[in-house]
């Protein structure tokens, strides 16, 4: 069997999202006492039947430590391990396997790219141009690289509405910046950038780009040639895969320049006293032993991803984001933040004058898991001027009836709290 | 307000008024009541002085020893965690510090609002009552 499995036997052939839900465990659970409505997906999602069934047969019969091994287990491992990466590479669409890197998750692949292609092009007196709507993932990194050397972080303002304002960043652009790091998806707003375009204008001014892709992953198909961008990082846990593992997709003429991150185990080619020498990508950035068993999870949640199939996914959570947003604008006193017109499944509001730390704990109590807060983005709350927000974000296993709880839950915290 | 009576005596009152209320709802309705019962902080002391850290809400404590015993006012943007702040105040201001210092606070339990004081809450009632009892803790010699 290879790295993936047959779970497509599991999936049904129609998307119904009452069956797809059957095959997530934890959605069956209960709290306090009420059926558990899970909308914090853009936090992590849920996982389906057969990603958890991955890892307990990998660690069940197939475990042992990858590369260099001579006996039978490890080159089983070994195969199922380097499978999974084709198994990536297909999906985002990348040129070649050592393109591909295994990190932690996306901050780890973001911190990757600051610190060992940061150097190489980010000097004295440039600049890291971000966006207002990063999340600090993608901020703290660039400006722990700008202090070493000597440079600075600027952001490109956001409109009202939660977009990217395009004139600004044309503006930004002719300035001394020298990389690009921006979000595909808001975590908080759930903008969806217009990559492709900022990509080639960026590109024009020869400013390479890094895309934290964690909240896009879940949600389209990622190509990362027709992107044309530089570094794209994103993570397993929020795509229904284990955590604790995540890609970093680079462009092959980026890491044949950039040095090691992290040195040890399988990213060397000889060791010696006097001079090391180091393996080819992808494994120059893969020092020690890696995260086997969710890399195969990753493999399992890619094929439980494109079995469903990414496109009807995205039609079904537009719909839900519609109706959603349908709903709770009815509610009088409910503020939608981030009306951009191209978004994902995210949607953050307020309620009139109810801090969100409140409006979260009394939906817990009904059992509904939403996020509060600012949401990893302090900088983009303070561009609103609000302490935070309550955030629902949907999955595909997430349901009509689920958003009439949310609306019934909105409903009750101004009951209670108005 | 200061109410009478020991930490223990108070915690209890409380304890009876939260159970003539049998589910979660009545109780968190009477909570929010008892936060917007608590007057407001005034506007100066809501200082970097006085705030709680680890809270997704904001929350000021401003401690005072008057007569050998602390009295505590307090406030928070959140309603729900503003009832919290009103609780602890009540139960702990107006008290000799080595009291406050050893108080158990197992009242917060008993009216189902235990969950509140676990750290990933966020809310910073952990950290709250740690505030509360450091101010009173560096007063036990003064009393």
């Amino acid at each position: 069997m290879n790295a993936t499995g047959a779970i497509q036997d599991h999936i049904p052939e129609k998307f119904d999202p009452a069956e797809v839900r059957n095959l997530f465990p934890a959605l069956a659970r209960e709290v306090y006492g009420k059926p558990l409505v899970y909308l914090d997906n853009a936090a992590s999602s849920q996982k389906p039947q057969a990603v958890i069934d991955r890892l307990v047969r990998y660690y069940s019969s197939e475990h042992s430590n990858v590369h260099r091994g001579v006996h039978l287990l490890s080159r089983e491992a070994t195969d199922a391990y380097e499978a999974a990466r084709k198994r990536v590479v297909a999906f985002i669409n990348a040129p070649s396997e050592p393109e591909v890197l295994y990190t932690r998750g996306t901050t780890e692949g973001i911190n990757l790219a600051a610190s060992s292609f940061g150097p190489l092009h980010v000097g004295k007196g440039d600049v890291v141009l971000v966006s207002h709507m990063e999340h600090h993932s993608n901020i703290v990194p660039w400006q722990m690289l700008c202090e070493t050397q000597g440079a600075r972080v600027r952001a490109i303002p956001v409109s009202d509405t939660g977009e990217i304002i395009y004139e600004e960043f044309e503006r930004l652009l002719s300035e001394r910046v020298r990389l690009l790091a921006i979000a595909h998806v808001s975590n908080t707003l759930g903008t969806i950038n217009p990559l492709k375009r900022m990509i080639r204008h960026a590109h024009d001014m020869g400013v390479p780009v890094v895309v934290d892709g964690a909240q896009a992953a879940p949600h389209m198909k990622i190509d990362v040639q027709e992107l044309d961008c530089d570094f794209y990082a994103f993570s397993s846990h929020k795509m229904f895969g284990p955590t604790g593992i995540g890609i970093l997709y680079a462009k092959a003429e980026h890491l044949e320049t950039m040095p090691p991150w992290q040195g040890g185990g399988d990213m060397i080619e000889t060791v010696a006293f006097e001079k090391t020498t180091y393996n080819d990508p992808p494994h120059k950035f893969e020092a020690g032993t890696p995260n086997i068993a969710d890399v195969l999870g990753f493999a399992s949640a890619i094929d439980f991803l494109e079995g469903v199939g990414q496109n009807r996914i995205a039609a079904y959570e537009q719909d839900l984001l519609a109706y959603a947003t349908e709903r709770l604008s009815e509610i009088e006193g409910v503020r939608l933040i981030g009306t951009a017109t191209d978004k994902a499944s995210v949607l953050s509001f307020l309620i009139g004058d109810i801090h969100p730390y409140d409006a979260g704990t009394i939906l817990d109590r009904l059992g509904i898991a939403v996020r509060t807060g600012h949401h990893c983005t302090q900088p983009l709350m303070r561009r609103f001027d609000i302490p935070g927000t309550v955030r629902a974000s949907f999955a595909l296993y997430n349901t009509f009836d689920e958003v009439d709880a949310l609306a019934a839950g909105v409903r009750r915290v101004k009951e209670m709290l108005g | 307000m200061v109410a009478n009576g020991t930490i223990r005596e108070r915690a209890h009152d409380i304890v009876e008024e939260f159970g003539l209320f049998d589910d979660w709802m009545g109780k968190y309705e009477y909570l929010i009541e008892i936060g917007q019962a608590l007057p407001s902080l005034d506007n100066r002391y809501k200082t970097e002085a006085h705030r709680i850290h680890g809270c997704q809400a904001q929350v000021w404590v401003r401690p005072e020893m008057k007569n050998g015993l602390v009295f505590y006012e307090g406030d928070s943007d959140a309603l729900i965690t503003k009832g919290l702040v009103a609780l602890l105040i009540r139960v702990l201001s107006g008290q000799p510090p080595q009291e406050i210092v050893q108080a158990d606070l197992e009242f917060l339990d008993e009216i189902g609002m235990k969950d509140h004081l676990s750290s990933t809450r966020r809310n910073g009632l952990a950290s709250m009552v740690k505030q509360l009892k450091l101010f009173a803790l560096a007063h036990t010699g003064s009393a």
